[in-house]
């Protein structure tokens, strides 16, 4: 009778051992690329993140599977990759939203984060950057440098993503300059060098002397630094590409969340949430500035990213205008997540198409 | 010495079913070479890409679901191929195809499971077979080439669809994201065996014996042949060439509209990006190494769902980038098609001929 006691106790306990031995585990994280991790963009910028995770002691090599079509097909590698037991996997753009959200309810034992998408579940989080920060502070730059006040724009697609890029980069142009204009050219490709350079051509044909782009490509820079205009990279530091043009970029730095969503799964504190980190937390930022960007203008941009991260300056404060003249937020009204998530307008100064 | 290459009149069964056996094992050996320069054993890499694709119910079933839209789209193309009439427009018929039956999904108010799914099929079906239609009518009024018309036509469609998901067509609830709205249950396919295979398999098959009927044992069937053989004789023997032109393209694009089918209900459950991730010309290539045969294209199909889902396996296991394994898949295909100039010209060494 004791025995079975002793027994039940040990069960007992065992059980509640169980999940705390559980908690210290390794970690075998499989990424899912939308690009070539040589694409020195978006993807390359993912890759850096995964192996500064890879550094940590209980994270075992990682995987990465690359150029994944977004759709329907990612659910087969996603799958692919659970099915060869990593432990934590990151989709990491946002067509594979549904395929990510599909195979997790299949696996819940296997913890999921999708950049950039909208929909979780128990053990689907979601996490993105506030990369508008960084777009205003690099607007404030290129508003000082353009002697034209014509500034392009090369966008890949009219998503809330994007255009929330275009306007706060618009912002901050028009801190500084508000007589520039924003021209803005979509490609409708994330990764396409040739049609993103005929772009950055038909924008420079039209008078631009800075560049700005979203795309996963440098070839924006590389038409800029041809045709002796400045521009502004994005992803990652690209000033390589364009020696002379580059004046800074807006990057990702991911290894700051992938390191603390590896320990955070690791001590089984983590939790389905929605992260949405900005400069404050050193997930995105500028490259270093050029050299010939005016001291002046350097301090300006000092200043202001100093103020973003202590909260005093948010990038949609009000009166905010859109671009037909209709009011979007009335003096000092800041713009809420939900409107940002889900923006789909332009802002006074910027050129260019948006279907309603 | 002189090398001289010569039509063959007549290829013997043997020649006809050998010839893609050997060329399939010399691309096994090529590529094994190249697997062998990345550091890999070849027999490793080829007894895991097939294990990835029919080792299990789950690896098989994911084969048999990329197969599916092949299929479809190889059996439409093979049939205008009969008749020589070259429909590289699948791509754009997939799109339409699942445009019609995206509109009945989500706007017709039809709630009844199978009234759903004949309206589906029935719109898509309509649209794929409009949208080839079109370049029926002008090959056959005017003798406007169909080869650059349902070319073109692939940027229109695929263009057209992007319009809808990013403006009328675009999910309310969806934070702005070019996507519509998801399915009701009523109009989703089956799935089966716990996976993602689903009813549209079964359809493809279905719609693969329909069609082997339709050309063997029909006089219509004949009558297609015959026109593509030879149409001043068969304009002669009286004909109505015109029609059969428009019919024969119609239903090549309407059995690749209801790919698109497929593919929304079967898989998607939405229309976005990516609804065939280049099915359409994929198909080009099974249709031609099918020789048409309705049979034939099944098995390339499936043979070509092996190949691709097998390939996840050489980025999953041994960390190969993308490129490699398109080269791969490039190599395979590179002499499969090599072989049926084998099969079609004789090649002779010539002693001591005279140049001219």
């Amino acid at each position: 009778m004791k025995k079975t006691m002793v027994m039940a106790l040990v069960i007992l306990l065992c059980g509640f051992a169980g999940p705390v031995l559980a908690q210290d585990k390794q970690i075998k994280a499989g990424f899912v690329y939308v690009g070539p991790v040589g694409d020195a963009g978006w993807t390359y910028a993912h890759d850096l993140g995964r192996l500064e995770m890879e550094k940590l002691p209980f994270v075992e090599p990682s995987t990465y599977i690359e150029s994944v079509p977004e759709g329907a097909e990612s659910a087969r590698v996603i799958n692919g990759l659970v099915r060869r037991g990593h432990n934590l996997i990151l989709t990491t753009s946002f067509g594979y939203m549904d395929a990510t959200i599909d195979v997790a309810k299949r696996n819940k034992d296997v913890i999921f984060m999708h950049c950039s998408g909208y929909k979780t579940a128990e053990n689907v989080g979601t996490y993105f950057g506030r990369m508008y920060e960084p777009r205003y502070l690099s607007g404030i730059i290129a508003g000082k440098m353009t002697t034209k006040n014509i500034i392009g724009y090369v966008a890949a697609f009219p998503i809330p993503e994007v255009i929330r890029g275009i306007n706060a980069f618009t912002l901050g142009v028009r801190s500084v300059n508000p007589e520039a204009q924003v021209r803005v050219v979509w490609t409708q490709t994330w990764f396409d060098p040739g049609v993103e350079r005929d772009a950055a051509d038909s924008l420079l044909d039209v008078g631009a002397d800075v560049l700005a782009m979203h795309q996963d490509a440098p070839a924006t820079l590389q038409a800029a630094e041809a045709r002796g205009a400045y521009v502004i990279g994005y992803n990652s530091d690209m000033r390589h590409f364009a020696p002379n043009a580059f004046l800074t970029a807006p990057v990702w730095n991911w290894g700051a969340l992938y390191t603390q969503l590896a320990e955070a799964v690791h001590n089984g504190t983590w939790k389905s949430e929605q992260i949405w980190w900005g400069v404050k937390d050193g997930l995105v930022g500028l490259a270093d500035i050029h050299a010939k960007v005016p001291d002046d203008v350097k301090a300006l941009v000092q200043e202001r990213t100093a103020a973003i991260v202590a909260g005093t300056l948010h990038p949609f404060t009000g009166p905010l205008k859109d671009r037909d003249g209709h009011q979007v937020l009335g003096a000092g009204e800041t713009m809420s997540d939900g409107e940002m998530l889900s923006m789909n307008f332009f802002v006074e100064g910027v050129q260019g198409t948006l279907s309603k | 010495m002189k090398l001289v290459i010569e039509r063959r009149d007549t290829s013997s069964a043997l020649l006809r079913f050998s010839a893609p056996m050997v060329s399939i094992v010399v691309a096994l050996l090529f590529a094994g070479g190249l697997i062998l320069a990345a550091g890999i054993n070849p027999l490793d890499a080829y007894r895991e890409i097939l294990y990835e694709a029919v080792g299990s119910t789950y690896g098989l079933s994911e084969t048999l679901v990329k197969a599916t839209p092949l299929i479809f789209a190889g059996l439409g193309v093979s049939l205008a191929f009969r008749m020589q009439i070259w429909n590289i427009g699948a791509e754009g018929q997939i799109y339409m195809g699942a445009m019609g039956a995206t509109w009945v999904a989500l706007f017709s108010g039809l709630e009844n499971h199978w009234l759903l799914m004949i309206t589906m099929f029935c719109a898509a079906f309509i649209c794929g077979g409009l949208w080839a239609g079109v370049a029926g009518v002008l090959r056959a009024r005017w003798r406007v080439n169909e080869v650059i018309v349902t070319l073109m036509m692939n940027y229109i469609a695929i263009l057209f669809v992007n319009y809808l998901i990013y403006g009328p067509w675009r999910d309310p609830q969806g934070f702005n994201f070019p996507l519509t709205a998801q399915f009701s249950e009523a109009a989703r396919f089956a799935n089966f065996f716990d996976t993602r295979l689903h009813s549209g398999f079964f359809l493809a098959l279905f719609c693969a014996l329909l069609l082997y009927l339709l050309m063997e044992r029909t006089v219509w069937g004949y009558q297609i042949k015959v026109i593509g053989s030879n149409p001043q004789a068969a304009r002669y023997a009286g004909m109505r060439t015109g029609v059969a032109i428009f019919a024969v393209l119609f239903l090549s694009g309407a059995i690749a509209g209801v790919a698109g089918l497929s593919e929304v209900a079967g898989l998607q459950y939405r229309l976005q990006h990516g609804i065939s991730s280049g099915y359409g010309y994929t198909a080009i290539i099974i249709a031609w190494l099918a020789r048409r045969s309705a049979l034939g294209v099944i098995i390339v199909s499936l043979l070509m769902g092996i190949l691709l889902v097998g390939g996840d396996s050489l980025q999953m296991l041994w960390q190969l980038p993308i490129a490699f394994v398109y080269a791969f898949q490039g190599l395979i295909l590179f002499f499969l098609l090599g072989s049926d100039f084998f099969i079609q010209y004789r090649v002779k060494l010539i002693k001591g001929a005279q140049g001219g």
